[in-house]
């Protein structure tokens, strides 16, 4: 326990807090999805420093050795390449429904929106 | 007792309940304290009961005007200075919201095995089982890629179909229908300005420029999907260099070229192709493996292009499906069509 080591995942986790301030002090919705991305960036920070160990290198097999000893936990890697994929998809859909309000509403502030919905509601 | 109970009535319990059931208001409380007014009232003579009239009505329409005036006040408020003080405590609140998680994080995070150490929990069987028996196994000298195509596969599967469904739903939010045109379509493409607008194009640097570079990187996506079992790379990351590759031919020659050889049915046919050839092979090696069947797949010799078993093929499916994706990411987002 102490605050000095684990760097990588402190800085991840402080991204991570950042980007859920932009979600919630910003009403521009692109803002949000910015946010957004920045928390999906800070866990695969977290996914990539938990499969690190120092000293050891990429799991790729050179010259035959296979021994434990040698390469890094591939686990990590390939859930950070999941997430990767899917935050792209998620990121593409929110932007294709925020470019179908702006069509519709001509605002990007998501208070605005929700004015007009209600207002439209009545 | 008659005064007891005046003295109830005017305290603040049952004001709040009469306020929390009909909205009480400054004259409702003025006409509960009817009783106790005729009282303080001087005793006027029998005949002055047309004054008494006419003082009770002035007292009513002074007590309405107030109340009026209160109303309209706290309208204005709420609108102008408690607008902005709501707003102002719903920063505050969200900042310290955000601190406060972000404290609690990294707490956690301060309580987390040391960074880069051998011997943390994570670093446990299962991925020792994949360095040591991983290129046996498989046949893939890229451990990541012989994990995520291999072992597993039906992940990555799920993985293609998630991109592959949003791009569809992106497609239904955003493909401006050319058969079915609803007035509101031709209404919003004449709105647009549809990027076709200005083609052809003849930007002649980025022309030459791009002639020069797309055959490249499309073949540097193919390098890199080919060989993703042998060194880092993969179809995710090639087929985004390629769809890359696309975008830039598309951006420097327009919309009526590239449509000659990728438009929407190419979109719809490769990836449906490459989605179903992948499930289809997966299909088959799970079930020869699962029930200890001969199957034709081999891991062959590690290190050779093609070798371990399907993963070159699944890794040219996946990069299909994400090129196409991306390509098709970039022109729905722009104004024009697939």
């Amino acid at each position: 326990m102490g605050f000095f080591h684990n760097y990588e995942e402190m800085a991840a986790m402080i991204l991570f807090g950042i980007g859920f301030t932009t979600l919630l002090l910003h009403k521009n919705m692109i803002k949000k999805i910015i946010g957004f991305s920045m928390m999906d960036s800070a866990i695969y920070l977290f996914l990539a420093a938990k499969g690190y160990i120092e000293g050891r290198t990429a799991p790729i097999v050179v010259d035959g050795v296979q021994s434990m000893e040698a390469y890094i936990n591939p686990i990590p890697a390939g859930l950070v390449l999941t997430g990767i994929v899917v935050s792209v998809s998620v990121t593409a859909l929110m932007l294709a429904l925020t470019v179908r309000l702006y069509r519709r509403y001509h605002t990007l502030d998501i208070d605005e929106i929700t004015a007009q919905v209600r207002k439209e509601e009545q | 007792m008659a005064k007891t109970r005046n003295d109830y009535e005017n305290s603040w319990w049952p004001r709040f309940v009469r306020w929390l059931k009909n909205g009480s208001s400054a004259l409702d409380d003025a006409m509960y304290g009817d009783l106790e007014e005729e009282a303080v009232l001087p005793d006027a003579p029998a005949g002055d009961a047309e004054k008494r009239e006419a003082q009770w009505d002035e007292r009513r329409r002074l007590l309405l005007r107030d109340e009026q005036d209160m109303y309209s006040q706290v309208h204005a408020w709420s609108r102008s200075k408690g607008a902005k003080l709501a707003q102002w405590f719903y920063r505050v609140t969200a900042v310290v919201i955000c601190l406060g998680i972000i404290w609690m994080l990294l707490q956690t995070a301060a309580y987390l095995p040391p960074f880069g150490n051998p011997d943390n929990p994570a670093n446990n069987e299962v991925s020792r089982r994949y360095i040591e028996q991983g290129m046996q196994e498989t046949g893939a000298v890229n451990i990541v890629a012989g994990m995520i195509l291999d072992y597993r596969a039906f992940d990555t599967l799920g993985e293609s179909n998630v991109l592959f469904i949003a791009a569809c739903s992106v497609l239904i939010l955003l493909r401006i229908s050319s058969e079915k045109h609803g007035g509101d379509a031709v209404a919003q493409l004449e709105a647009e300005a549809d990027d076709r607008m200005y083609e052809p194009k003849n930007d002649l640097i980025l022309q030459r420029i791009a002639s020069f570079l797309v055959p490249l990187i499309l073949l540097f996506g193919v390098y890199i999907i080919m060989n993703g079992h042998i060194s880092p790379g993969g179809g995710f990351s090639g087929g985004a260099v390629m769809g890359a590759g696309l975008i830039l031919y598309l951006n420097a020659f327009g919309f009526r070229k590239t449509e000659r050889f990728f438009t929407f049915k190419t979109f719809k046919v490769v990836s449906l192709c490459a989605l179903s050839f992948y499930a289809v092979s997966k299909a088959y090696s799970f079930f020869t493996g699962a029930n200890h069947l001969s199957s034709f797949i081999s891991p062959g010799t590690p290190g050779r292009l093609f070798s371990a078993g399907l993963i070159p093929y699944l890794n040219i499916a996946v990069g299909l499906v994400v090129c196409c994706t991306m390509y098709a990411f970039y022109t729905l987002f722009r104004k024009g069509d697939m």
